[in-house]
């Protein structure tokens, strides 16, 4: 089976963001795989060892990721590619990275593509389904659970912490959920073996793409952090003059209703 | 240039030479490999031991046991051990850096060191083909846990004064072992221990024992002040049959394995020194920023500031130092040829050669730890008295690593001692440097010191190199081979020469730094060194002084006295402003950062 994972780049869950020229601040950040992809490589790490055939771990970015790439290699990926945009572009959104990642994988003749649900970023889960809708192949979000018989595949769906069943077949792309499985931590003999695994690096001019093909469609406007979170108000009384109390804070305060 | 076994750097030599910036090896050197294998030993910890911790120090052990077959599934186990024998024999950094993440586990880092290190290292080193097939693969793994009897009742320090025997029996297939040996980690579980015993009573020997044999039992398990998640007890060995070939080097030549694997266990206990300390400053970071009192949080006093700032810079000094060396091993290694790489005995000089440094290391980095997480406790204030913080166990964890692996005071004498031998055998140009220093004492005029950068800390360094040689020299001129006897001038000497250590090790890894990437990357790095070296230097001199005042009388002394103004004459940096500096970074950060 031919098995592709696309993985992002992301800031570590535990660094804090601060915001310097109206950017995010990356100076000295530590960056990991993003969370949500790391089942993603974990679940086509297991489809492999019980289907056969090869992974292969996409990212777009600059070389930077090769970090990130290799931890997909040490925890059992078989091959990873660095789409290289740094001298290409500069401004990119959703559309930008899907374009790319379809036009890289259209003559790939994927089975399964897996990506993350999500990225802890930006946060917009919109380039697996964006892929999918390019290469023209069905997609299933936020999956619990994948089982593959032949061309059918059974996908367990989480809506909002209830359960979908989805009944579909190959080629597939689904974006993973937690719960989908507990990701491994690379090994030390994984981490060594990394090291001897093809990671090719890729430019625009490699996919025969110009930077017009995949210029942005949206534009930031500004990037501000969120409002300090106040201190809780606790309010006192009966009941029913909390209550009153909280209506009438809830019109003139916050103004939410 | 190319490097060869005879231009490496001689161990010691940092005393009387400087090397450039380049030469040395630094945190900001470990390669992706390095830095994976140290987050997946993180991860490790945090997500396998740290929820069982709990059980471990109630003596769960055989929660211990799975602990480590984890780790061996995961190679944690496997760094040291070739790949022939199922290990992945990888270089020394990333040993270090497992040892290094692994410290965060407490009490089960013990248990994981003592396996990895002192258990298996003697069968790496100096076991035969026959020992290495049969025990190493299951060591890597995990199936069988090792631990190593050294200490007896009655020989702690006095290692080779051990009363544990062994006698060959008539039928001369077995060495029959008699004795107890004390306080033995990992005793509860430990399949394989490995045992020093003399031949006949006077042949100091190493053996295999394996817990299976006829007569090996264990006692009781002790109550212990800290590390309780490992497990210590006595191993006792009655009319114990080891087969012959169990026998591990020669007979009568127990105490080269004992000595040499001393020296690893003494870097590794450095570097996890340096994990340690760094896990119990985070903590008291994050509790300082929480805590408020006078409403405001803690961290917002400048006398909590400089506590954050003083504690950094002295780890920050002791990482450089243990990298440092543990760098010096790998280049070591890197230049045996062919059949010696695979030597043990090889690559165990490899790292004898550097037994000042993991002398200097051991004392310093467990200090380090040990004063850091005093003020981590002081800084919780009462509730750093409690159980229910994690910074009350790192406390009670802390207070070991002094006392083992030859104690502080040992290794403190151990260094000079170390010294006059290496310049008795010529290995190092000591007495030439010495002689050479005194004439220069006579006319040594003040030198300018420039405002450049780390000028000010290298000409620290240089000067305490001076103190070095005076003090040492004085006191080698006066008492000759009774030095010895004169156990408070030895311990001063070798807390310059640590200090000496320490202070070039942060000045070459920030000059490298800087060189690398910058000085505005690496302010922190300039700020912890500035401060390290002003006050590792007002401890030179003090040291000095007493020395020098016990040494010399009337007008050699006051003579010497003036040499000794000459050469701490500098102009103090603001180390107040310095310190406050350092620690708003730090408090930002909420974590150890450089």
């Amino acid at each position: 089976m031919n098995i592709f994972v696309l993985m992002k780049r992301t800031f570590d869950t535990e660094e804090k963001i601060t915001i310097v020229d109206g950017k995010v601040n990356e100076e000295g950040a530590e960056f990991i795989i993003n969370p949500y992809d790391e089942y993603a490589i974990e679940e086509a790490i297991q489809v492999r060892d019980k289907h056969g055939g090869e992974v292969t771990v996409v990212t777009v970015g600059n070389e930077d990721a090769e970090k990130e790439l290799r931890t997909a290699l040490a925890m059992g990926c078989d091959k990873a590619v660095l789409i290289n945009v740094e001298d290409d572009i500069e401004a990119h959104d959703q559309y930008t990275t899907a374009k790319i990642i379809a036009e890289y994988l259209k003559d790939k003749e994927p089975d399964l593509i897996l990506a993350g649900n999500v990225a802890i970023d930006g946060g917009s889960g919109q380039v697996g389904p964006r892929v999918a809708e390019l290469l023209g192949i069905p997609y299933v979000t936020t999956i619990t659970k994948l089982d593959i018989d032949g061309d059918k595949v059974t996908v367990v769906r989480d809506v909002e912490g209830d359960e979908v069943v989805i009944e579909t077949s190959l080629p597939l792309l689904v974006t993973a959920q937690q719960g989908l499985n507990e990701p491994r931590y690379p090994s030390l003999p994984g981490i060594m073996k990394a090291k001897k695994k093809p990671l090719e690096e890729l430019e625009l001019d490699d996919l025969d793409l110009e930077e017009e093909d995949v210029e942005a469609k949206t534009k930031t406007i500004e990037v501000f952090l969120p409002p300090k979170r106040e201190a809780g108000k606790i309010l006192e009384g009966d009941i029913a003059d909390q209550v009153k109390e909280l209506v009438r804070l809830l019109r003139s305060e916050a103004k939410v209703v | 240039m190319a490097k060869t076994l005879e231009n490496a750097i001689k161990g010691g030599s940092f005393l009387i030479e400087d090397i450039p910036c380049e030469r040395v090896f630094t945190p900001e050197d470990f390669t992706d490999e390095h830095k994976m294998i140290a987050k997946t030993t993180e991860d490790y910890v945090v997500n396998e031991v740290l929820p069982q911790l709990e059980y471990l120090e109630n003596h769960e052990f055989d929660r211990s046991v799975q602990l480590l077959r984890k780790a061996g599934e995961l190679g944690l186990l496997s760094a040291d051990i070739p790949e022939e024998y199922g290990g992945l024999g990888l270089d020394k950094i990333s040993s270090a850096l497992i040892a290094e993440k692994m410290a965060r586990a407490g009490g089960f880092s013990i248990s994981h060191g003592a396996h990895v290190g002192i258990g298996s290292l003697p069968i790496v080193l100096f076991g035969t083909e026959e020992q290495k097939r049969k025990y190493l693969p299951y060591l890597a793994t995990g199936e069988k846990i090792a631990a190593y009897a050294l200490t007896e009742p009655g020989s702690g320090s006095d290692a080779l004064g051990a009363k544990t025997t062994a006698k060959l029996n008539e039928e001369g297939t077995h060495y029959i072992l008699n004795g107890e040996k004390q306080w033995i980690t990992n005793a509860g579980f430990a399949d394989v221990f490995i045992v020093y015993a003399k031949v006949d009573g006077e042949h100091f020997s190493a053996f295999i024992v394996e817990r299976d044999f006829p007569g090996v039992s264990t006692g009781q398990e002790e109550k212990k002040m800290g590390i309780k998640s490992s497990s210590t007890r006595t191993l006792i060995l009655q009319d114990v049959p080891v087969p012959k070939e169990n026998l591990l080097g020669e007979v009568g030549r127990g105490h080269v394995i004992a000595f040499n694997i001393l020296n690893i266990g003494r870097y590794k206990l450095g570097v996890g020194a340096v994990g340690g300390a760094k896990r119990a400053l985070e903590i008291t970071l994050q509790y300082a920023n929480q805590r408020q009192q006078f409403k405001q949080p803690i961290s917002k006093f400048t006398l909590t500031q400089e506590k954050f700032a003083t504690m950094a810079s002295r780890l920050y000094a002791t990482e450089s130092s243990v990298y440092r060396t543990v760098g010096l091993f790998d280049e070591r290694m890197s230049l045996l040829d062919g059949e010696k790489a695979k030597d043990g005995k090889e690559i165990a000089k490899s790292i004898a050669e550097y037994a000042i440094e993991c002398s200097l290391n051991k004392f310093f980095a467990t200090e380090t730890l040990d004063y850091i997480v005093d003020e981590g406790v002081q800084i919780h204030g009462g509730y750093g008295f409690m159980q229910e913080y994690e910074i009350e166990r790192a406390y009670r964890d802390s207070r070991i690593n002094r006392i083992f692996e030859g104690t502080n005071e040992i290794n403190r004498l151990l260094v000079p001692g170390m010294y006059l031998k290496k310049a008795m055998k010529g290995e190092l140009p000591l007495l030439q440097k010495a002689q050479q220093l005194q004439e220069e004492l006579i006319m040594l005029a003040p030198e300018e010191v420039g405002d450049g950068i780390l000028e000010q800390e290298k000409y620290l360094v240089r000067n305490a190199k001076k103190i070095a040689l005076m003090a040492a020299g004085l006191a080698a001129q006066k008492f000759g081979p009774k030095l010895e006897n004169e156990q408070e001038i030895l311990v001063n000497i070798a807390d310059i020469v640590a200090n000496i250590y320490a202070m070039e090790s942060a000045v070459l890894r920030t000059e490298k730094a800087i060189k690398n990437s910058g000085v505005e990357k690496n302010k922190q790095k300039l700020l912890y060194t500035q401060i390290f070296c002003q006050e590792a230097f007002n401890e030179i001199e003090a040291h000095a002084k007493e020395t020098i005042v016990a040494v010399e009388q009337g007008d050699t002394l006051r003579m010497m006295l003036a040499a000794l103004r000459k050469l701490t004459r500098y102009t103090p940096i603001n180390i107040i402003a310095k310190k406050r500096e350092a620690a708003a970074a730090l408090i930002e950060a909420e974590r150890y950062i450089v």
